[in-house]
């Protein structure tokens, strides 16, 4: 196991580093959630696509938000650790993600591509918690399509080190994201959140997962702005 | 850390025709350490045994034997986190049959002869139709899906969830990596097991407990890693595999058990009967539950053994 990278425990406490890193242990894996911007009132939290990693500031489409914004890196992501031999699910990624809300207590989310699929799962999931999840376009949003594709066995080369891990590439590119399985994480989140639509759909690609939720009462397909707009007056 | 077994203990860890492998080795898997076992001559015809979601290699130790001393280099491997092989960080389906490929590529004997056992049989299905030459005949002993969830097989072939199955799942989730069994007695162990297998004898799964388990000075515990948890989830669908079994290009023999249990398939004959590839042989065993091979280890070996017969 190893971490993604060397951090600088100094610069982790302090207040001023606009990207301050705090770890959080997740069962065995320590993840990486950054600080983009302090502030009061509810978080904001960053998701991000396959292969990617918390962004170095805050994105300016973002910038909007009134509260405090912090990204989370996966598993295998960014600065968060390599597990060994692979084995990645978006179950496991939900359970990353829940571990940054623990943290938080309640926030927004924001997930581009895998980010926003996991984005769903944690609102179906800790509907309480989640105050709306705004799903965007990112690398990852379909994953391995509605169905299970010819068996392959997977042996990405992890010779090069670092993140993002070749497994994490290889084994949530090939997920399978069956409509009807998205589709009780949102009537989850809308039955259980309370909210008036817990899911705010901006994205141009859809695939299948996607049609099937946002045709759904509790999904509303909105533009970004709206949709960090109606969170914030949440 | 292991503290020294009493003489009862000892005693317990000695079962009329159980036999430890022959030979143990580690295998890496891509940075893992699993434990794989043989029995019998190194140079004889393979065959590779798959054990089920919660179990481990020494549940063989009377079936391999047999099969062993039939004239057969039988490899089994403790999948990741399960018996001795090392506690991983991530479980997954796709991790478990990479891993299964590792311990294949290390027996140099392909193309082989494969049994699998439950969910040991769901990944043998998954890894003959991913690497169709490295096989030659496949054994799935109680591991066919229906439409009934398999209760070992964990974040997998689970579809429906409730909001408490979800946050339960969390929970532990978070609590997951610093996990530690409570000890127990050997004979605790046992009497646990024996929830799962109802039909066994308390000798006989007091001697798995033995190899399945480890005395530490503060009692006994199962191997297995106690982050691992029954009952996942997950987006797959058991019909999804068992629409694949038509395509499966070995000959076929599968084993099903008739007796219903906790942590059984309770697949029927007649469900299977369509997915069957062209040859293949199912049997349901009257008065047998899910653990086939542990329960009549002499009868299954018998059929494994009249099959692979024909095939020569």
């Amino acid at each position: 196991m190893r971490s993604g990278e060397r951090t600088d425990p100094g610069r982790s406490g302090d207040r001023t580093d606009p990207r301050r890193v705090e770890r959080l242990r997740h069962a065995k894996l320590d993840l990486a959630l950054h600080t983009l911007r302090d502030g009061e009132g509810r978080p904001l939290l960053l998701l991000h696509g396959l292969g990617e990693r918390t962004p170095a500031t805050l994105p300016r489409e973002l910038a909007a938000w009134p509260g405090p914004v912090h990204g989370l890196d996966f598993t295998g992501h960014g600065q968060s650790t390599i597990p060994r031999g692979g084995g990645y699910t978006c179950e496991v990624l939900m359970g990353d993600a829940d571990t940054a809300l623990r943290h938080l207590k309640q926030a927004t989310l924001v997930g581009r591509g895998l980010g926003a699929y996991v984005a769903l799962l944690l609102a179906g999931a800790r509907p309480a918690e989640v105050r709306g999840a705004i799903l965007r376009d990112g690398l990852g949003l379909a994953g391995g399509g509605p169905t299970p594709g010819t068996p392959t066995i997977s042996f990405p080369n992890p010779s090069a080190g670092g993140t993002p891990d070749p497994f994490a590439l290889a084994e949530l590119s090939r997920d399978v994201r069956p409509p009807d399985y998205a589709t009780v994480f949102l009537r989850q989140a809308n039955e259980l959140s309370g909210l008036e639509w817990p899911v705010s759909v901006c994205c141009a690609e859809r695939p299948d997962w996607l049609a099937a939720i946002a045709s759904e009462p509790g999904a509303l397909e909105t533009s970004l702005d709206e949709a960090l707009r109606h969170y914030a007056g949440v | 850390m292991t503290a020294p077994l009493t003489p009862e203990e000892a005693a317990a860890a000695q079962y009329p025709g159980a036999r430890r492998p022959d030979r143990q080795r580690f295998v890496s898997a891509q940075g893992l350490r699993l434990a794989v076992s043989e029995w019998g001559d190194a140079s004889a015809p393979a065959i590779l045994l798959a054990h089920g979601g919660f179990d481990f290699a020494g549940t063989f130790d009377v079936f391999a034997p047999l099969l062993a001393d039939a004239g057969f280099r039988v490899v089994s491997w403790d999948q990741r986190g399960h018996g001795d092989s090392e506690h991983a960080e991530l479980y997954s389906w796709d991790g478990d049959v990479r891993d299964m490929l590792a311990v294949l590529d290390s027996i140099r004997a392909d193309p082989l002869i494969l049994i699998g056992h439950s969910k040991g049989g769901s990944i043998s299905t998954h890894l003959i139709q991913a690497a169709p030459d490295r096989v030659r005949a496949f054994v799935n002993l109680d591991g066919i899906p229906s439409h009934k969830p398999p209760p070992d097989v964990a974040d997998h072939e689970r579809t429906r969830l409730l909001a408490r199955e979800l946050s339960g799942w969390l929970d532990h989730r978070e609590k997951a990596g610093s996990k530690v069994r409570r000890p127990d007695t050997l004979d605790g162990l046992a009497r646990r097991r024996q929830r799962m297998n109802p039909r066994l004898s308390l000798e006989w799964l007091r001697y798995l407990a033995t190899v399945g388990g480890r005395k530490d000075p503060d009692g006994w515990r199962w191997k297995i890693d106690p982050a691992l948890r029954p009952g996942g989830f997950g987006p797959w669908r058991a019909t999804w595999s068992m629409a694949r079994f038509a395509s499966l290009p070995v000959p076929l023999l599968g084993v099903l058990a008739t007796e219903s249990e906790p942590m059984g398939w309770d697949t029927p004959a007649e469900e299977v009967q369509p997915y069957l590839p062209p040859g293949a042989r199912v049997m349901a065993l009257a008065g047998v539950g899910h653990f086939v091979h542990i329960e009549q280890p002499q009868r299954i070996a018998e059929l494994v053994l009249e099959f692979l017969a024909e095939l020569a």
